[in-house]
């Protein structure tokens, strides 16, 4: 080996404790971070920052790329969602989803919880599993309802992006009970604790 | 658990990687347990005893607050709107005793940083392994000549939550329709920085409905101030700030804000150009840290520098300083800002009793004001920490306001991640 080629490889290795040591902060310190609006380790206590404990870490890496990117509509979350490595929010998907979710119980209305469920078991049930209990598609059982609209209302705006087949699936809720077809399903989810 | 799984976990949990046998308390490895006594109960001092039990349930945690009750001074300006009452911000300490804290109500006096002492008015003394400080701010009363604690009882600062933000609610109520309100704004560097400017718009919240002819005039030692853009605009469209009949008006120090003195009996303020007379005044005095910092030798100047890897005072060895009181520039005097840096501090304290070196820090900022019932508007950073120049800086491309021009819907929604801001904090500092 030539003599330059060794000393390259001795000053490597004598950087390699300094490189360790910028690896930056763990997931566990990242996701700390979040608790003042996301509540204690992702639950939230409302009455519209959503719960992100127990989350799919795949939802929640699709939803950070997207705020990061400026692809879905936030007031917030696209100002902070820069601020982190796709490293960073692997290493936050997973703390999070390790996470048991603990639900608080909201006002709703009983009838349209009911209509709700219907539609849901109709047009949703299939991808939100068990009522929209966390699986591996967004968590809706029991999730902040200001926080739903707002994702509603986003969705069939077209300030955020469907995944999947969830827009056909909106279009059919709406066509077959009207507007009231999202409201009854925020009130279901929302009768779920 | 045993130790080594217990070191392993707090490993991941601080991001610690082991350190040279130099650091740490190897006698605590033994098997002693390890004391942190936490002074004062508010935003910092309650999270990072609750962090500090979190990370590790072994530890005897300690907090020394001198009231019974929290009340938290986020959202206080909406008391004087009408919106919320001052019980609503207030808060018991039994949620962090069910964290296994030991709270004690008493007042320090001062610590003593060589035998490792935290000594109270009522008599008694705390032994600890680390003490973390968290007083948040106290004035400079010299400042304003005229001013001082017996004439706040009647000229109020409200800048603690409590008895005097409901005096200044009561002479809001009762001054004259066509009144006048004058806000005196701090210099730089003080606690909740939008607080000032976020106050003349939930009085002028309450005015518009009661009294629409009154005034509210903001006097103020700056030329700048924090979303200022955001609050003019947000002025604008509810208050008519810039027009003749602006309810809102803002005098900064070029125009001649600053103030020098009050006559309390005649309500009259001396600033730098003119006098002006009001019907209530509202003097909000400059800063510096809480007085048992100054009473232990944590400041240097009116702050109290740290290391910010752990919020370690950079004075004297095993105490921490957090929140308003530490010099923890860039970071704001804000609630949040406290959370964060207990969070910091509590995992740098748990990696040290387990001879570990402290992970990479993170921060995060989120502020939020409330200009009118349907009005929010906000501020927000993620920093990581310069360790050459001991700054937390701010990462680049991230964070800053809430757009200018954006929707009434918009505004709306922060009003109601305002309200979930205050309630997460709430509930992750001390229940």
């Amino acid at each position: 080996m030539r003599r330059k080629t060794v000393f390259a490889i001795l000053s490597l290795l004598a950087l390699a404790p300094i490189i360790t040591q910028a690896a930056g902060p763990t997931a566990a310190a990242l996701a700390f971070t979040c608790a003042g609006c996301h509540g204690t380790d992702g639950s939230s206590v409302g009455p519209s920052s959503p719960s992100i404990a127990q989350m799919d870490p795949e939802v929640f890496i699709d939803a950070m790329q997207a705020y990061k990117g400026d692809q879905s509509h936030s007031t917030i979350m696209n100002r902070i969602a820069k601020g982190y490595s796709d490293e960073q929010i692997k290493g936050m998907a997973w703390f999070f989803a390790k996470q048991k979710l603990r639900l608080q119980p909201q006002q709703h209305d009983p009838q349209l919880a009911r209509l709700g469920a219907e539609l849901h078991d109709k047009y949703c049930e299939k991808c939100h599993e068990d009522g929209g209990r966390p699986g591996d598609a967004g968590t809706l059982a029991g999730q902040w309802m200001p926080y739903l609209e707002y994702a509603m209302a986003d969705y069939i705006a077209g300030k955020r992006p469907y995944p999947r087949k969830m827009q056909r699936k909106v279009d059919a809720a709406i066509k077959d009970q009207g507007d009231k077809a999202t409201s009854a399903l925020i009130h279901y989810y929302g009768s779920q604790h | 658990m045993s130790d080594f799984n217990r070191r392993d976990f707090i490993r991941l949990a601080t991001g610690a990687t082991l350190a040279s046998s130099a650091l740490g308390f190897p006698g605590l490895l033994l098997g002693a347990t390890p004391k942190v006594v936490v002074i004062g109960g508010g935003v910092g001092g309650c999270t990072v005893a609750k962090y500090l039990r979190k990370l590790d349930p072994k530890l005897e945690v300690t907090l020394i607050e001198t009231k019974k009750t929290y009340t938290s001074c986020f959202m206080s300006n909406e008391v004087l709107s009408g919106d919320r009452t001052l019980e609503s911000l207030t808060f018991d300490y039994e949620g962090l005793k069910r964290h296994g804290v030991n709270v004690v109500i008493d007042y320090v006096s001062a610590i003593d940083p060589s035998k490792k002492l935290v000594f109270t008015a009522g008599g008694d003394q705390f032994g600890y392994d680390a003490c973390v400080v968290s007083p948040g701010v106290d004035f400079k009363w010299e400042t304003i000549e005229g001013y001082d604690e017996t004439v706040a009882e009647t000229i109020p600062h409200a800048w603690f939550a409590g008895p005097q933000t409901q005096t200044l609610r009561r002479q809001i109520e009762s001054m004259p329709e066509g009144g006048k309100v004058i806000i005196v704004a701090p210099p730089n560097p003080f606690k909740c920085p939008p607080g000032p400017y976020e106050r003349a718009a939930q009085i002028a919240m309450y005015c518009k409905h009661h009294k629409p002819r009154a005034k509210i005039i903001i006097l103020d030692p700056k030329d700048r101030f924090s979303k200022q853009g955001l609050f003019r605009q947000g002025w604008s469209q509810l208050y008519g700030f810039g027009t003749e009949n602006s309810m809102i008006e803002w005098i900064g120090a070029a125009g001649g804000g600053t103030v020098e003195a009050i006559d309390p009996s005649t309500r009259t303020l001396q600033a730098e150009i003119e006098e002006f007379q009001a019907d209530v005044i509202n003097i909000i005095p400059p800063q510096k840290a809480g007085k048992v910092a100054f009473a232990s030798d944590l400041v240097d100047g009116d702050w109290c520098p740290v290391n910010k890897l752990t919020f370690e005072s950079s004075r004297h060895p095993n105490v921490y300083v957090l929140g308003d009181a530490s010099s923890a520039a860039k970071m704001p005097k804000s609630a949040y800002a406290a959370s964060s840096q207990a969070k910091v501090a509590a995992a740098a304290i748990v990696a040290r009793f387990n001879g570990i070196e402290p992970g990479e820090p993170t921060f995060v900022n989120t502020c939020y004001s409330i200009l009118g019932e349907e009005h929010g508007i906000s501020v927000a950073a993620v920093y990581a920490l310069n360790r050459d120049s001991n700054t937390i800086e701010s990462i680049k491309g991230a964070g800053g306001l809430s757009p200018m021009d954006a929707s009434p819907e918009q505004r709306k929604r922060e009003v109601s991640y305002a309200h979930s801001w205050f309630k997460n904090l709430i509930e992750d500092m001390m229940m």
